[in-house]
C-alpha cells in the first residue's frame, strides 16, 4: 500500500461521486490488478479473522451438538458438529429431571425483579443527586464513590449474616433484595449525569402546568432518559442473569431456588458422566441471553460503550 | 461525564428547583429529595456499606458459623491469616492470575480493534459479533462447559491433540501445572470482546479530519497509525488497563466452576481461600474469612485508587491535547 495510490482510489469512488451511486461502468473497472492487489492484505486479514471466530464460537457449537447426541456417540465420535439423529430427549431430561425448568423459572423472577428495582433506584437517587443540592448530598457521593469497586468475596459473609438476621436467606425475595443491593453505583452516576444536563426551563414549564415532583419525575424526566434507562436495564439484566456467587449461598439449603448458574453447577457435580444431558441444559441456559444478544446487539455494544466513554 | 468530575464539582446544579420559595414547598421538596433517595440508602446501606464497615468487626473475632457465638479476639486473625502459607499462595496466583491476563488482553484487543476499525476490513460487524457473544454468556455455565472441553480422556481438544498424534491426553484442570494457565486462556476468551468494544468505542474518537489533513500531506496507513491513532489512544490504554485489571481480581465463578482451586491449591484465587473458610469447611472460620477479607479489599481499594489517579491522568492529558 503506497502512498501515490491513495488519491487514485479517492477520485475513484469517493471525491466527485458518492461511493453508493457507483455507475455500472465504474463498478466494472473495480476488478483491476492495483484493487485487487490492494485488497489482498484486508481480504489475508479477514481470513486470519475468519478463522479466530470460528475458533471462538467453537465452544458453542460443540456444546450445541453435544446435547443433540447420545451418550455413545459423545464418547465416540466427540469433535464432529453434526449429530447422526438429533437426540432431543436430553432435552428433556434436563428441563424435567434435573430440574431446569424450575431453575429458569427462578432466574426470570429474579432478573426481572433486580431489573425493575435497581432501576428504580438508580432513577430517583440519580435524579436527586444530580438536579438538587441539598445538605448530605457530598456526603452520599463519596461514599457511593469509596464503596465503588467493593468486590462480592469481600462484603458476602456480612450480607449472608444480615440476611439471616432479616428472614431473607433462602428465599428468592432475600436473593432479589442482596442483588439489587449491590454495587450498581455506575447506573447512579450515569443517570446523575443524564438529569443534570437537562435544561431547566423544562421543568419550570412542567411546574407552572401544574405537576408536583412525583409527577414531573415520573411523567417528564424518566421518559426522557430512555438512553440511560436502556443502558442500565442492559447491565443490570447480565449481571444478574449471570451472577453466581450470591445465588450459590443463599440456595445451600434450599436447592428448589436455584438459578441455571447454581443448579449447572449442582448438575455436574451429581451427574459427572451425563454429558448430553449436561449441554442439553447449559443449551438452555445461555440461550435467552444470546438470542436477546443478538436481536438486541446495537444496544448491548452501545451500553458498554457507554460504560467506558463516561 | 465522568466520576471524578462529578464528585469534585461544587457549584449546586444547573436544575436546582427554587421554584417554590415559600418554606413549606422547599420543606416539601426536600422531603420528596429524601423520599427518593431512601430506596438507594436502605438497600445499598444494608448490602454494601454495611458488609464493608461490618467486615473489620468481625475480622476481629472468632466465630465459628453464623449461627454461633462471636468472641473478640483482637488480631489473632490477623496474625494467622499472615502466617498461614495458603494465604499468600492465593494472594500470588491472584497476582500471577492479574499479570498475565491483562497485558495479553489488552494488546491482543487493541490489535484486533485495529483491525476491525478499518472500513476495509469485510465482514466487519459479524467478527465484531462473534467476538462479542462470550460475554453476554454465564460465566458459571461456560466454565462448566469449559470442564468436558478440556476432559482429559473424550474433550474436544484432546481428541484434536490425539488426531494430529500431537499427544496422549493432557490433564489440563486437573494438572497442577497447567490448570492456572487453561483458566487464563479461558478468562481471556471469555472477556475479550469487552475489552474490544472499550478500544473500538475509544477508536471512535480519532476525529477523522486529522486523519484526513495528514493523508493529504502524505502520511500511509502506518505512519497515520504510528504518529496519530496511537498517542491519541494513550490516555484510554490507562483507563482500559485499569478496568481490565479490577475486573481480573473478580475471577471467582470461573475459576470455582472451573477447578474449585485445584489441584492442590494451584489455582486458588483470594476469594476462592474466603469462600473455602466461610462457606466450604466443616466448621467455618468466619473471623479469620473476614480477617483474610479485609486485606483483600484494602489491595482492591489500593488498585481502586489507582484507578481514581489513572483516570484523573488520562483527563489531563486529553486536555492538553
Amino acid at each position: 500500500m503506497t502512498i501515490t495510490r491513495e488519491p487514485t482510489e479517492a477520485t475513484r469512488t469517493g471525491m466527485l461521486r458518492r461511493p453508493r451511486a457507483r455507475t455500472d461502468q465504474a463498478r466494472s473497472n473495480r476488478w483491476t490488478w492495483p484493487w485487487i492487489l490492494r485488497r489482498l492484505p484486508w481480504w489475508t486479514a479477514a481470513l486470519l479473522m475468519a478463522g479466530g471466530c470460528l475458533l471462538w464460537v467453537y465452544p458453542f457449537a460443540w456444546m450445541v451438538a453435544a446435547s443433540l447426541k447420545s451418550q455413545l456417540e459423545i464418547f465416540g465420535s466427540g469433535l464432529s458438529l453434526i449429530p447422526d439423529s438429533p437426540a432431543w430427549e436430553n432435552y428433556g431430561r434436563a428441563w424435567n429431571d434435573a430440574g431446569f425448568g424450575q431453575y429458569m423459572l427462578n432466574t426470570v423472577i429474579v432478573t426481572f425483579a433486580t431489573v425493575i428495582l435497581v432501576v428504580l433506584r438508580c432513577a430517583t437517587a440519580g435524579y436527586v443527586l444530580g438536579r438538587y443540592s441539598f445538605r448530605g448530598r457530598k456526603l452520599i457521593m463519596a461514599i457511593l464513590l469509596i464503596t465503588l469497586v467493593a468486590p462480592t468475596g469481600y462484603t458476602i459473609i456480612p450480607v449472608v449474616d444480615i440476611s439471616m438476621k432479616l428472614g431473607l436467606l433462602n428465599s428468592l425475595t432475600g436473593m432479589v433484595v442482596a442483588l439489587s443491593g449491590s454495587a450498581h453505583v455506575v447506573g447512579i452516576l450515569l443517570y446523575a449525569g443524564y438529569f443534570r444536563s437537562i435544561p431547566k426551563e423544562l421543568q419550570e414549564a412542567a411546574i407552572l402546568d401544574g405537576a408536583g415532583f412525583f409527577t414531573i419525575f415520573f411523567k417528564v424526566m424518566l421518559p426522557m432518559a430512555r438512553p440511560v434507562t436502556a443502558t442500565v436495564v442492559l447491565t443490570t439484566f447480565l449481571a444478574t442473569w449471570n451472577a453466581y456467587f450470591l445465588p450459590l449461598v443463599f440456595t445451600f439449603s434450599r436447592p428448589e431456588l436455584r438459578t441455571l448458574s447454581v443448579g449447572m453447577t449442582a448438575f455436574v457435580g451429581e451427574n459427572s458422566t451425563d454429558w448430553s444431558g449436561m449441554a442439553a441444559a447449559a443449551t438452555i441456559s445461555l440461550l435467552p441471553v444470546v438470542v436477546l444478544f443478538i436481536l438486541m446487539q446495537r444496544q448491548f455494544i452501545d451500553g458498554i460503550a457507554g460504560a467506558v466513554k463516561s | 461525564m465522568s466520576i471524578a468530575s462529578l464528585s469534585r464539582q461544587k457549584a449546586p446544579p444547573p436544575g436546582k428547583a427554587e421554584a417554590a420559595p415559600r418554606d413549606r414547598g422547599r420543606s416539601r421538596v426536600t422531603l420528596w429529595i429524601w423520599g427518593f433517595l431512601t430506596p438507594t440508602i436502605v438497600l445499598y446501606g444494608l448490602y454494601t456499606v454495611y458488609p464493608v464497615v461490618a467486615s473489620y468487626w468481625y475480622s476481629l473475632v472468632e466465630w465459628n458459623g453464623f449461627e454461633g457465638e462471636k468472641k473478640f479476639v483482637g488480631l489473632r486473625n490477623y496474625q494467622e491469616v499472615f502466617a498461614d502459607p495458603l494465604f499468600w499462595n492465593s494472594f500470588k496466583i491472584t497476582m500471577l492470575f492479574m499479570l498475565v491476563v491483562v497485558p495479553l488482553k489488552v494488546f491482543l484487543t487493541l490489535f484486533a480493534a485495529i483491525m476491525l476499525n478499518s472500513p476495509k476490513m469485510p465482514m466487519r460487524t459479524l467478527f465484531r459479533t462473534a467476538l462479542f457473544l462470550p460475554v453476554v454468556t454465564t460465566t458459571a455455565i461456560v466454565g462448566v462447559v469449559m470442564q468436558f472441553i478440556f476432559d482429559p480422556s473424550s474433550g474436544p481438544v484432546n481428541e484434536l491433540l490425539r488426531k494430529f498424534g500431537l499427544s496422549e491426553g493432557v490433564n489440563f484442570l486437573g494438572g497442577s501445572s497447567t490448570s492456572l494457565w487453561t483458566v487464563c486462556l479461558v478468562y481471556i476468551w471469555k472477556w475479550f470482546g469487552i475489552t474490544l468494544i472499550y478500544w473500538l468505542a475509544a477508536l471512535q474518537t480519532v476525529p477523522d479530519d486529522v486523519l484526513e489533513a495528514a493523508r493529504i500531506d502524505g502520511c500511509g496507513p502506518r505512519q497515520l497509525l504510528r504518529h496519530i491513532t496511537l498517542p491519541l489512544l494513550k490516555p484510554f490504554l490507562i483507563i482500559i488497563t485499569l478496568l481490565s485489571l479490577e475486573s481480573a481480581l473478580k475471577v471467582f465463578d470461573l475459576m470455582q466452576t472451573m477447578t474449585g482451586g485445584g489441584p492442590y491449591y494451584s489455582s486458588e484465587v483470594v476469594e476462592i481461600y474466603i469462600y473455602r473458610w466461610a462457606f466450604a469447611a466443616t466448621v467455618p472460620q468466619l473471623g479469620f474469612a473476614s480477617a483474610a477479607a479485609v486485606i483483600f479489599g484494602l489491595f482492591v481499594c489500593v488498585v481502586g485508587a489507582l484507578q481514581l489517579l489513572g483516570v484523573r491522568a488520562a483527563q489531563k492529558a486529553r486536555g492538553a491535547q
